[in-house]
């Protein structure tokens, strides 16, 4: 049976219309291997190869595939809460009762995000730490850490406005409390706070904002410098590696990325 | 990389037609690349698979923890009843902590733009390029500078009467003296790591500890009016 099925398997992936959707074709040679990544629109932000002792999991401890986790799952987990959930007063906080007493499995839903949202907050912060304590912040891959540093800014950005959404008490103290922060800014303070809330306190445009930025801009904007992020780590270089890199400030030959072919 | 130089043969500029790429191989020398020939591994199947082994037992542990544990809902928000105290997310308590002792334009505004610019600096400061012990090198200068640093620090959070940000500093500021006083070929393995600490790799240090101690007490020690209570007593 088992044999069948693969022979089945072999026989679909060479048919015209598989060959005509995935550019690889079959085999599982080295090159189809490495074909299976450089033609996929997705996979070809990675490299085909990657340096065995970047795979260890005491190089990276696997944060950065972690924190990509947890955002797979809340993308997951948050569409299915908007399919319950209404961004306006009171009838968001109607919506969190019911996902928790009348929706099947609600509670379920809503605590995997929730907690998925926490850990990836926490995820984003160790990759950082880790990032830095083994050095791979440096030439060439000082811009990726900027990139880096925006994905922290809207991971905090995402889980802020997600605190809102429920609509209660500890969201919405939460929420004045920060936002009050924003008025403390020298004379544009007030029109921030403004902007930012859609009116002089937390209240229902406010509500609608942070619904917007939480499921519509910041999502998009994570998603797109998290594909430059690792389309970055292929071009400079595939993931760091302690005493294998060009030291451009101790001898005078410069390093000419361009010139590597990746 | 072997020199360019060798083999460029000219630059094409034609706009319309690809450029062709050509190298030549001169007599009695043989194409070659100066790398590390290292072991690698592909990326399809292996590393792949094991990213997406990572995440799935991580999915798994998420659901656990969900099933198990129920997230907060408090009740429906009321605008005119404040509760004491109003806390900020975890991950912003301590901030939350500094603008207790802090105007909320130090606090809330000056601390959180200077922590973002630091952070995107970190990788253009040239002292970090060179990756050397903070001490190393013009060690006389560089110490006097630290006490005088350390010092200022010091004298400033205790001014402002932020003692709990007091202790990592003194951590710190001490694991920096030990380094001083290490050479990089000191027996202890200890003191060897310390001695070739960059300047960056201490400060970043320093902020990390700042960061876990500032949001554990604003977390846990923190109750009404924003008073010390124990994490254990219920208030
Ligand atoms: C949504 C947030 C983020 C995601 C999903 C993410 C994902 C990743 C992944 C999967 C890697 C591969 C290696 C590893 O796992 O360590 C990586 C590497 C890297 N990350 Fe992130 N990252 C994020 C945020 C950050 C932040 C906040 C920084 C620093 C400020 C950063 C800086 C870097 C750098 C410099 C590398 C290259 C490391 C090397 O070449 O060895 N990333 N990231």
């Amino acid at each position: 049976m088992a044999v069948k099925t693969s022979a089945m398997m072999d026989k679909v992936r060479a048919s015209r219309v598989w060959r005509s959707v995935f550019r690889a074709g079959t085999g599982d040679s080295t090159l189809h291997r490495a074909l299976a990544i450089q033609q996929s629109i997705f996979l070809h932000l990675f490299s085909t190869k990657v340096r065995k002792r970047m795979v260890k999991f005491s190089a990276t401890w696997y944060l950065g595939t972690l924190t990509f986790g947890t955002f797979l799952i809340l993308v997951i987990t948050g569409v299915l809460l908007m399919l319950y959930y209404h961004p306006s007063v009171p009838q968001a906080y109607a919506d969190m009762k019911d996902l928790q007493f009348v929706v099947s499995s609600g509670l379920f839903l809503r605590n995997l995000h929730r907690w998925s949202a926490q850990l990836m907050v926490f995820l984003v912060f160790a990759h950082m730490f880790k990032v830095f304590y083994r050095g791979a912040y440096r030439t060439p891959r000082e811009f990726n850490w900027v990139v880096g540093v925006v994905l922290l800014v809207i991971t905090l950005l995402l889980s802020y406005t997600g605190y809102l959404l429920p609509w209660d008490q500890l969201a919405f103290w939460a929420i004045t409390v920060g936002s009050n922060l924003s008025s403390a800014v020298p004379l544009v303070g007030n029109k921030i706070h403004f902007l930012l809330l859609g009116g002089n306190q937390v209240n229902a445009n406010a509500l609608l904002r942070f619904y917007v930025l939480h499921c519509v801009v910041l999502p998009l904007a994570a998603m797109l410098f998290i594909a430059i992020h690792f389309w970055r780590i292929r071009k400079d270089g595939g993931l760091y590696v302690q005493g294998t890199e060009p030291k451009p400030q101790q001898n005078n030959e410069t390093v000419n990325t361009a010139a590597e072919v990746k | 990389m072997s020199d360019p130089k060798e083999f460029v043969a000219g630059i094409d500029s034609d706009q319309r037609r690809s450029p062709v790429r050509v190298a030549f191989v001169t007599r009695r020398t043989s194409a070659q690349v100066k790398v590390n020939r290292e072991d690698q591994v592909q990326t399809y199947p292996e590393v792949l698979f094991r990213a997406v082994l990572a995440i799935e037992l991580l999915a798994i542990a998420l659901v656990f923890f969900s099933l198990l544990f129920n997230a907060p809902l408090e009740g429906i928000a009321d605008p005119t009843h404040t509760p004491n105290p109003a806390k900020a997310p975890w991950y912003f308590l301590g901030l939350q902590e500094l603008l207790h002792y802090f105007p909320p334009v130090v606090a809330g505004v000056l601390v959180p733009s200077l922590l973002i610019i630091a952070l995107i600096v970190i990788p253009y400061f040239n002292i970090n390029i060179e990756a050397n012990g903070l001490f190393l090198k013009d060690r006389a200068n560089r110490l006097r500078w630290f006490y005088a640093a350390a010092a200022g620090m010091l004298i400033f959070l205790i001014g402002f009467d932020v003692y709990v940000a007091v202790p990592p500093t003194v951590v710190v500021a001490l694991a920096m003296i030990v380094a001083a006083n290490s050479r990089p070929d000191s027996p202890s393995k200890f003191r060897r790591y310390l001695a070739k600490r960059p300047l960056a790799y201490w400060i970043m240090t320093w902020f990390l500890f700042e960061l876990i101690v500032l949001t554990a007490v604003g977390t846990w020690f923190r109750g009404p009016g924003w008073a010390w209570v124990s994490p254990w007593r219920n208030y």
